[in-house]
């Protein structure tokens, strides 16, 4: 009996709130869309359906059609696929590496530390839209490349709040009880530090796909991230920039897709269930 | 004599992390009369700091004083809204913390520190308030009394900075003092000047004091009554002579027999020359930083250290803080390695470095950390922090673990049921013994305790000593016991070294100690430990060439 009411606690304190449960839905719901895209779309992406171009939402063409006439629901759908996709593989990417080698500099420490650390910190020194630039500037843009690049720009800043973090936790005395007992670097940090520090290791996750996004559809906007006839949400703002004086519909979306997903994503990491964000920190 | 403070069935609710409320102070009342020190004392938790609190109109975040009266010199604060409870605050009553490193700001000036509640209630031109805190630095015996409060709070000496804490409650001319265990995180040697410069000023003023701790020799010394708590409730109350003499209530007879525990029944010194010896430590050397050009460390820890530690015997190890006690556990483990210097253990040298010591060298030494709270990792269960030793070591399949971590339960007297619940549902001394348990799993030989009831209650404490000494017996195990505090060493261990400034300066045992012939420090330690004695303080007559070269002031 009293079990069951100890395991009802644990589980009642994993619930959402009322916002926290609102940005979840639309981030899933742009989840879903990304990978349901093609069956969303009413039209081929590339196919000009419409001979009025910057045309207004209408019963045929929910979010009007682009410059060149093409359906702009179609094209906001299959957007979700590169602008979620790409950001969620390289924040995935950064994270990982960033986390793993933080935790690793903040456990052995010594010279490795000094010298990952300065490492990251010469990565960090450089602009992150002048880096992407130069990189898909001088490598031709691809979607390897665009990957690549973003999660080489946001590694460091993951790796320094993972190694911030961990130093903590690694000057505890159960991770010295660990060391006395002679375990080595993989069971410690995955054992003694990573459970305690994966609720603010989350919520930078988030913050950072934010990023990404924001920074993917900054390329994109200078024409150096998905190349047509395929666009994310980014391209599509660039692409439609000359309706924005005739007050196009084919301009906003795009940029309202962008606000949805990172507000939601901003105001989910805001309102995480207590237990997820207690862990650690 | 009329009083001061008056508490008529006070009670303080608090509401848990599960949303419940909780009465944590239950219907306590009492009196405090004009320059009376009434002490409240008991273990963690039963709620004495919270009503010394109630003092100030003052309830911690979570917490609300929801019935009876606090009466402060006329004042109910109590009722009190907050901004009329900060008028009172510094000038009615004032406070003085544990922790006074903690309490001063490190980015300021001592003398502005001390008179900014003079700035605060505009009580006299600063000029007046700087020749009044100087008179108060030379009432409390601090050095230099007309410069040091020019210097910052890192530029003295912990004892120095809670009698200056001591100035900055006095500078309002305060009715009331609340004494927060203001020297629990001194040394002894410091604490006598500490308490002698706060019961001086007391008694020279005439205010009133509460005087919150867990330490009764202490409050032996200070207080006029003492009112002894429990789950926030009075168990007893009465001059501080009929307390300690004569203790009435069950609890606080199981408190004044925790204070001084029998000493260690030892095996006499020729028996245990002629055993071959587990552990034998020949001229270590550790310490920090980079190092220097001969070839030792910049900040030499321990130096030239020679142990013996026969199977089955207990080495205590006492000296107070930064003599370099923990480090020599941590040399001896392998985590800070030794620069130069053998730790043998069963007749077979080890190496410095943990990591380059065998599995089985490493098994036989187990460490046992103070602070129950940082050495188990929050995030795993009681049965998975149990478990992990008996894989690493025994590689046992996962029904012997479970049958295994049961008996260790057992062992250290905790039920069973524990092993699912994180160490953050656990009591302090529970968890000092799931520690223990950890350090059981491995099957050593030798446990290195580092100060492991220094963070426990007086009672809980005894109780684990016990369960040290019976596991003992049972296991055949050895301890090296670290602890500043003497009377606990003496009830553990066959021998006792102790250090100073990274030296052993006497070893010896343990009824041996403090008596005439012995090492000057030891004696001016054993004599500086506080007895349950109400004169103890004022009787103590110190070497004062002994306290200039050996103390910390």
């Amino acid at each position: 009996m009293t079990i069951d009411t100890v395991s009802a606690g644990r589980r009642a304190s994993y619930r959402f709130n009322k916002i926290g449960l609102m940005s979840l839905g639309v981030i899933l719901a742009w989840a879903l869309v990304a990978i349901f895209a093609p069956l969303l779309a009413p039209y081929p992406i590339g196919k000009i359906v419409n001979f009025e171009f910057f045309a207004p939402v209408s019963a045929r063409f929910w979010m009007g059609t682009d410059y060149l006439g093409r359906d702009m629901l179609s094209r906001v759908l299959m957007g979700a696929r590169y602008t979620v996709g790409i950001s969620l593989v390289a924040v995935a990417l950064a994270c990982f590496m960033g986390v793993a080698l933080g935790m690793m500099a903040a456990v052995l420490g010594g010279w490795i530390d000094t010298v990952l650390s300065r490492l990251m910190d010469a990565l960090i020194s450089i602009p992150s839209k002048l880096f992407g630039l130069v990189v898909v500037a001088g490598l031709g843009s691809s979607i390897p490349v665009l990957i690549l690049t973003l999660a080489v720009i946001y590694t460091p800043g993951s790796y320094r709040f993972a190694r911030a973090l961990a130093v903590n936790i690694n000057a505890m005395d159960y991770v010295i009880v660990a060391r006395a007992r002679g375990e080595g670097l993989g069971y410690l940090v995955r054992s003694e530090i990573l459970p305690n520090i994966t609720g603010p290791v989350l919520a930078d996750f988030g913050l950072r796909f934010v990023f990404i996004v924001l920074l993917l559809s900054g390329l994109s906007f200078l024409g150096l991230g998905v190349q047509p006839p395929f666009a994310d949400w980014g391209a599509l703002v660039r692409e439609n920039l000359g309706g924005l004086s005739f007050g196009a519909p084919a301009v906003i979306f795009p940029s309202l897709a962008i606000a949805t997903l990172t507000i939601s994503v901003n105001l989910l990491i805001d309102n995480l269930p207590r237990k997820i964000r207690d862990q650690g920190a | 004599m009329a009083n001061i403070v008056e508490v008529r069935n006070l009670e303080v609710e608090a509401v848990t992390d599960a949303g419940r409320v909780a009465t944590i102070i239950d219907n306590v009342s009492f009196d405090i009369a004009d320059g009376e020190i009434v002490a409240l004392i008991g273990e963690s938790g039963s709620g004495k700091t919270t009503i010394a609190l109630t003092l100030m109109g003052y309830a911690r975040p979570g917490c609300r004083i929801s019935g009876g009266s606090v009466s402060l010199n006329g004042h109910d604060m109590a009722k009190l809204g907050e901004g009329e409870c900060a008028r009172l605050r510094g000038v009615e009553v004032a406070y003085i913390p544990q922790s006074a490193a903690a309490a001063f700001n490190p980015a300021h000036k001592i003398m502005d520190q001390v008179i900014e509640v003079v700035r605060i209630h505009r009580l006299m031109p600063l000029k007046e308030a700087r020749a009044k805190a100087i008179e108060l630095f030379k009432a409390l015996a601090l050095p230099h009394p007309e410069t040091i409060g020019e210097r910052y709070p890192h530029q003295v000496s912990g004892g120095q900075l809670q009698r200056l804490a001591a100035a900055m409650a006095l500078i309002g001319g305060p009715k009331l003092i609340i004494f927060d265990e203001p020297t629990t995180a001194l040394d002894v040697t410091t604490q006598i000047e500490v308490l002698r410069a706060f019961k001086s000023v007391m008694q020279g003023k005439k205010i009133a004091g509460v005087y919150v701790s867990h330490d009764l020799a202490v409050v032996a010394q200070m207080a006029d009554r003492i009112i002894v708590l429990r789950g926030g409730a009075v168990q007893e109350a009465g001059a501080t002579e009929q307390i300690i003499k004569r203790p009435t209530h069950p609890y606080t007879q199981a408190l004044i027999s925790a204070v001084e525990p029998a000493l260690f029944a030892g095996v006499n010194a020729k028996e245990e020359a002629t055993k071959p010896p587990l552990l034998e430590i020949n001229n270590l050397y550790a310490g920090y930083g980079g190092f220097s050009d001969n070839g030792l460390p910049r900040l030499l820890a321990v130096k030239h250290i020679d142990l013996r530690v026969p199977a089955g015997h207990n080495l205590g190890i006492i000296g107070e803080s930064g003599c370099g006690k923990s480090t020599l556990a941590r040399a001896i483990a392998g985590l800070l390695p030794a620069v130069t210097g053998n730790i043998v253990l069963d007749g077979k040298a080890l190496a410095p470095y943990a990591r380059h010591r065998s599995r089985e060298q490493l098994r036989h030494i187990q460490i046992v950390f103070q602070s129950a709270d940082t050495a188990l990792n929050p995030a795993k269960s009681v049965s998975e922090i149990l478990e992990r030793p008996l894989m690493f070591y025994h590689g046992m399949t996962r029904r012997d673990r479970a049958k295994r971590i049961g008996e260790l339960l057992d062992m250290v007297k905790l039920p069973r049921g524990l092993g699912n619940r994180r160490p953050s549902e656990l009591s302090g001394g529970q968890k000092q013994r799931v520690n223990f348990a950890r350090a059981l799993a491995a099957d050593p030989k030798l446990i290195l305790c580092d100060e492991i009831t220094s963070a426990l209650d007086t009672v809980v404490a005894a109780a684990v000593i016990d369960l040290l000494k019976e596991l003992q017996r049972e296991l055949g195990l050895s301890y090296i016991f670290i602890s500043h505090d003497l009377s606990t060493v003496r009830a553990i261990c066959n021998d006792v070294a102790v250090m100073y400034a990274g030296e052993k300066v006497e070893q010896t045992s343990p009824d041996k100690i403090g008596q005439a012939g012995g090492h000057p420090y030891s004696r001016l330690l054993f004599d500086s430990v506080p007895k349950l004695d109400q004169g103890w303080l004022d009787s103590l007559k110190q070497d004062e060439a002994l306290l200039e070269a050996y103390a910390v002031r």
